[in-house]
């Protein structure tokens, strides 16, 4: 069972706001998703590798030349909030 | 040209080859049946007056419809949320710049499951797309909109995304060809992330031909993304006759869980004409697949909430303005920005990998994923292709699973193991079936799943098969 507490902790590591409601529901939700899941506790996979990536990677390299970039009004162009040819946001002072 | 409409891609590239079409003719008579859409299936069409257009100064091919997940640049790119409302991308995802290279008119941008988080379109934000067979179904997920487009005759020919089955269910529940195709064949740069490890492109099509000659369009290595890798050979147009030789497995224990008896009849079937068409029917044992819905949906959501962490109203996008510090505007944006299901997606990601109940959830997953993708490999050594139905259910009707999200996630239980394992997947019509609680017969997929970059071999046993099944229904022409 996921109890309210454990959404409320979760909620705020993903920087959610979460309604009441929402939270009532999230938590019986949640709990039946992982109520699921929890099968998977029951298969013996001790020595087995982890997959993150089904394909062999390589990394990809190339030579370290400068190369024109976007032009900074083109990006600040979908900006909600750009100010003096920056992204502004509110002040991060109250942050506890 | 006459009914031009009528025609598959493959059909139209050939009468413009022979000079009996211009391509001019063939994209303004598909953008005059796009401007028709009352499925609710595009969120942007070309003609719509708000945007200029996505250049193909000279088409050579049908135009396409997009998922509304691929950037295109100054067009509208939403992911069907309302956090990307008004978003133009600066740039064009590679699927699409490799589309208007090959000459082929951007269509529209269809509508979708919210960041491709869905099974039946119920979570776009603008609205969930019908299904052209009975607009009272869904459509399927989350690449509803673009399935809708191409059942429904708004599109010739469309391009969605999988992540676990988003290109196959909702082909499969609208009875056109879908297909996965195998992890790293195209490149995913500008394709808005969902879960990075198992995204990616392929075709939605009327045939299994058109769905050759899209893959051949799309599919390649691209410098902008180091997990493509293309396919070995382009692929060419399947014109095998037969299934002489081929073995196909069945899962063992395939059909006890939940599935419609409808869709195990079509399925049974099937197999009976794969035996008629030269092919052999063999059981295959694939014990961890059933594990599958819960390892995919730890991993998927796992990479969701890193992937969507970038939605923070800062750089793009909307911004919900909550008059407190950044942090307050943060969670104030996501929390206008983001819809019911890609919350509980962020959330259920952020839980399985935080603190103390990482190596239970995601580790563990991780592990089972490489047995699945084990138990396939052992498979393939015994049968050339393994074949399920590719949804247990026909559509259903809308508002039917929206307050169960697991029995939501249970639309995906065949679909889900051949991402996890990175291989190709397509599906097929093979034929129609009555939902379970009775109404008009409704489209029932077949999917065949190939080793990885089997791709080749997998069209062209599809294209056999695709022939002997005959599937010629449509929307509105079943009994009702």
């Amino acid at each position: 069972m996921i109890e309210r507490e454990q959404v409320l902790h979760v909620a705020k590591l993903a920087r959610l706001r979460l309604s009441e409601t929402e939270v009532e529901k999230m938590a019986g939700e949640l709990s039946g998703i992982l109520g699921h899941v929890d099968r998977i506790g029951e298969l013996d996979l001790d020595g087995v590798a982890p997959t993150s990536h089904v394909v062999e990677l390589e990394n990809v390299l190339r030579p370290d030349e400068p190369r024109p970039s976007w032009p900074r009004e083109v990006v600040l162009e979908q900006a909600p909030d750009p100010a003096d040819g920056a992204f502004r946001v509110p002040s991060p002072r109250s942050e506890a | 040209m006459g009914d031009v409409l009528g025609l598959s891609a493959v059909e139209a590239h050939t009468a413009m080859s022979a000079g009996e079409l211009s391509a001019e003719e063939c994209r303004d008579a598909w953008i005059e049946a796009a401007a028709g859409d009352r499925l609710n299936a595009y969120l942007w069409r070309d003609g719509d007056s708000s945007a200029p257009g996505v250049g193909v100064e000279r088409p050579s091919i049908a135009p396409v419809a997009v998922k509304d997940i691929f950037c295109t640049e100054g067009v509208p790119t939403t992911a069907a949320s309302r956090i990307l409302e008004g978003y133009r991308p600066a740039y064009t995802a590679t699927a699409v710049r490799s589309l208007i290279e090959a000459g082929a008119p951007i269509l529209g941008k269809t509508n979708m499951d919210e960041f491709a988080m869905g099974s039946s379109n119920e979570n776009s934000a603008y609205g969930p797309v019908l299904n052209p067979w009975d607009r009272t179904r869904v459509p399927g997920g989350s690449s509803g909109g673009s399935a809708a487009a191409v059942a429904g005759g708004l599109a010739p020919w469309a391009i969605g995304t999988d992540t676990g089955g988003s290109i196959r269910q909702p082909a499969s529940l609208c009875g056109i060809v879908g297909l996965k195709p195998t992890y790293g064949a195209i490149s995913r740069y500008g394709m808005i992330a969902f879960a990075s490890s198992l995204d990616q492109c392929g075709p939605l099509t009327r045939d299994v031909s058109d769905a050759a000659l899209l893959l051949a369009i799309l599919q390649g290595r691209d410098n902008c993304d180091s997990t493509s890798v293309g396919v070995a050979e382009a692929p060419r147009l399947p014109d095998r006759e037969n299934l002489d030789g081929l073995r196909f497995g069945v899962p063992a224990g395939i059909g006890a869980d939940g599935m419609e008896s409808g869709v195990r009849e079509v399925f049974d079937a099937t197999l009976k004409r794969i035996e008629a068409l030269g092919g052999e029917v063999a059981e295959v044992a694939l014990p961890h697949a059933e594990h599958g819905i819960s390892a995919y949906y730890v991993i998927a959501p796992a990479e969701a909430s890193s992937n969507l962490a970038r939605y923070d109203g800062v750089r793009y996008g909307m911004r919900a303005e909550a008059g407190g510090d950044v942090v307050e505007m943060y969670e104030s944006t996501r929390a206008a920005g983001f819809g019911d299901e890609v919350k509980r997606r962020i959330m259920l990601g952020t839980y399985a990998l935080s603190s103390g109940y990482y190596e239970a959830y995601y580790g563990r997953a991780q592990k089972v994923r490489t047995k699945i993708a084990a138990d396939f490999s052992s498979a393939f050594e015994a049968v050339d292709f393994v074949v399920t139905p590719t949804s247990p259910t026909v559509a259903f009707e809308l508002g039917e699973k929206t307050d169960d999200p697991l029995a939501m996630y249970m639309n995906d239980f065949f679909t889900v193991p051949m991402s996890l394992a990175g291989i190709p997947a397509i599906s097929i019509p093979a034929g129609l079936a009555e939902p379970e609680g009775g109404g008009p017969r409704l489209p029932v997929g077949f999917q065949i799943a190939a080793p990885a970059f089997a791709e080749q071999r997998l069209l062209d046993a599809a294209y056999a098969l695709e022939q002997g099944i005959g599937f010629d229904a449509k929307p509105g022409e079943t009994d009702a």
